[in-house]
């Protein structure tokens, strides 16, 4: 098989999918160009990451890293979230076949990119040390 | 529920009838066929009986015909007799297409590094070479010509006759990659002007593993596997005595069966294209009604090729997408992207090929579920979510 158990779990059964209509942070990552686009919405109280929500453009593991990624940062404060690693995704799902590790990168790049949004959004605020600058998606080794 | 199988141009079950030929060739009938006893040349027989019956659908002659290993074996040793032929000439051109099929298009790069010079003929948006742009691009040195006789993504059948015709005018070697046309389309090799043609037993109902070469008499093969002296020195090894007697008998079967099998597939495709048309923002890549009569290859905007495939395999469903994550590659189908796709399309593909053994009921799952499952993947798509609200621009 190509996909682990769980990969084809979190593809059938997608957990948050959707859109968040008043969110407080919306991070777009990935190319239509290189088949995937992952948009991730989140709902900020507080520090804490209330609700989360994804769509995807992608193939199957696209769709289950964004998956998993939105279960592992929901209800989380904002700097565990920024802590989530494409390796602990890759690992939450079992593994994912070595051409498809590019899907939790751009995973783990939707929550970055989310985030500095909210940021951006609330300069009043003293940003985390973790939070990077910005997402290039042109550094992606995946369009080489 | 069976699950519909709608992956031919990938490969196909193996008929009956070639299971039944192959069978005493697996068991009490083992012989080696170069062996001088009673087995060994019931073996010899069988290989006989079997060249002459592909002769015979090409309408060429039994000593043309060498066993191969498949479609990509028969490829390479083609294409490598052209160069090597037309090296010792001096002539170092090769012209191709740019949708072959990979076992075509990486042979030609490897000739390439060695020195030989590749034009590869656009195929533009309808997926057909053009028969002048050919003859304008055979120069004094062309040693070969390869352009395949259908096209495996999208299934249009070129116009062989042509080319050969414009080869033999010019004098130069045409081969041609007839992998998805043998016992499909009707094939004469005098007729159609063809020097070497390539074919794959497990794409007309045949078993895996086992092609043929066809070489016009007079055209001296270039030996990729040497040893014995089998296929007249031209493929060494031990033959493959139940592969190639199940070929036989399953491109005998696929010839004599073409004109009502493919009546009853293109009714089948013609339905399916019909309803899937409907929806909103799809394509169908290539020309139908000049193509093979299983294939359809379609795109749909906004959503990506292998988990629509993905999604379909549960729905029991097996269909086939040149998107990136199919190929393998970062890219999506070079077929696709010769076409002129955008490459966000390209990602969007879907190809549906059917066979004889497909059925109404089929037919009638496809169209139900195909349009479920794009419905269901836009909308979870922020790129249809764009298309949608114009802040990307449809493309199709
Ligand atoms: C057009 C074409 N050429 C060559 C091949 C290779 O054939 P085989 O799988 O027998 O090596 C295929 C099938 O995969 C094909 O579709």
């Amino acid at each position: 098989m190509l996909y682990s158990e769980k990969v084809m779990d979190h593809f059938r059964n997608p957990r948050n999918l959707g859109t968040i209509d008043n969110a407080d942070a919306i991070g777009e990552v990935g190319n239509a160009k290189c088949g995937d686009i992952m948009k991730m919405y989140l709902k900020i109280e507080n520090g804490i990451i209330t609700d989360v929500k994804f769509n995807t453009f992608g193939c199957g593991s696209a769709i289950a890293t964004s998956s998993m990624a939105t279960e592992m940062i929901k209800g989380k404060p904002i700097e565990e979230a920024l802590q989530l690693s494409n390796r602990a995704v890759v690992e939450a799902l079992d593994g994912l076949p070595a051409h498809k590790i590019h899907c939790s990168v751009l995973a783990e790049e939707a929550v970055k990119a989310a985030l500095i949004d909210y940021y951006a959004h609330h300069p009043e605020l003293e940003k985390p040390a973790a939070l990077p600058e910005a997402i290039h998606c042109e550094d992606c080794a995946h369009c080489g | 529920m069976n699950h519909v199988y709608a992956d031919n141009a990938a490969t196909t079950a193996l008929s009956d009838t070639a299971f039944n030929a192959m069978l005493p060739y697996l068991k009490e009938q083992f012989g080696n066929p170069s062996s001088l006893y009673m087995a060994g040349q019931k073996a010899q027989e069988a290989l006989y009986q079997a060249r002459e019956t592909v002769a015979r659908c090409l309408h060429a002659d039994p000593k043309e015909i060498t066993f191969t290993s498949g479609g990509s074996e028969a490829d390479n040793q083609a294409i490598l007799t052209g160069a090597f032929l037309g090296a010792q000439k001096g002539k170092k051109h090769l012209i191709s297409s740019a949708f072959e099929h990979h076992a075509v298009l990486h042979t030609l790069k490897k000739l390439e590094k060695q020195g030989f010079e590749v034009t590869l003929l656009p195929v533009h948006e309808d997926g057909f070479v053009r028969v002048d742009e050919l003859r304008e691009a055979i120069r004094e040195d062309t040693a070969l010509v390869t352009v395949m006789f259908a096209n495996n993504e999208i299934g249009t059948i070129q116009p062989i006759a042509e080319i050969g015709a414009v080869c033999r005018e010019k004098g130069v070697l045409f081969h041609t990659d007839a992998v998805q046309a043998a016992g499909h389309v009707p094939i004469d090799v005098q007729a159609m002007g063809i020097d070497l043609l390539s074919l794959s037993a497990h794409k007309f109902h045949g078993p895996k593993g086992v092609g043929a070469l066809y070489a016009k008499k007079g055209v001296r093969l270039f030996t990729l596997i040497e040893g014995g002296a089998q296929e007249r020195g031209k493929r060494a090894g031990t033959e493959n005595v139940p592969g190639i007697v199940g070929m036989a008998a399953a491109l005998e079967e696929a010839c004599a069966g073409m004109e009502k099998n493919n009546l009853s597939i293109k009714g089948l495709r013609d339905r399916i294209a019909a309803q899937l048309t409907k929806i909103p923002h799809s394509k169908i890549n290539g020309v139908p009604e000049r193509g093979l009569a299983g294939t359809l290859n379609m795109c749909f905007e906004g959503v990506e090729g292998e988990s629509l495939l993905l999604l379909l395999d549960d729905r029991g469903i097996s269909a086939s997408s040149g998107s990136a994550c199919t190929s393998g590659s970062l890219d999506p189908s070079h077929v696709l992207l010769a076409l002129g796709l955008p490459h966000e399309v390209a990602h969007g593909s879907l190809r549906l090929s059917l066979s004889a053994y497909n059925t109404e009921e089929d037919a009638r799952r496809i169209i139900e579920h195909v349009p479920q499952v794009v419905a269901y993947l836009r909308e979870m798509s922020p790129v249809w979510k764009d298309l949608e609200e114009g802040k990307r621009k449809h493309v199709i």
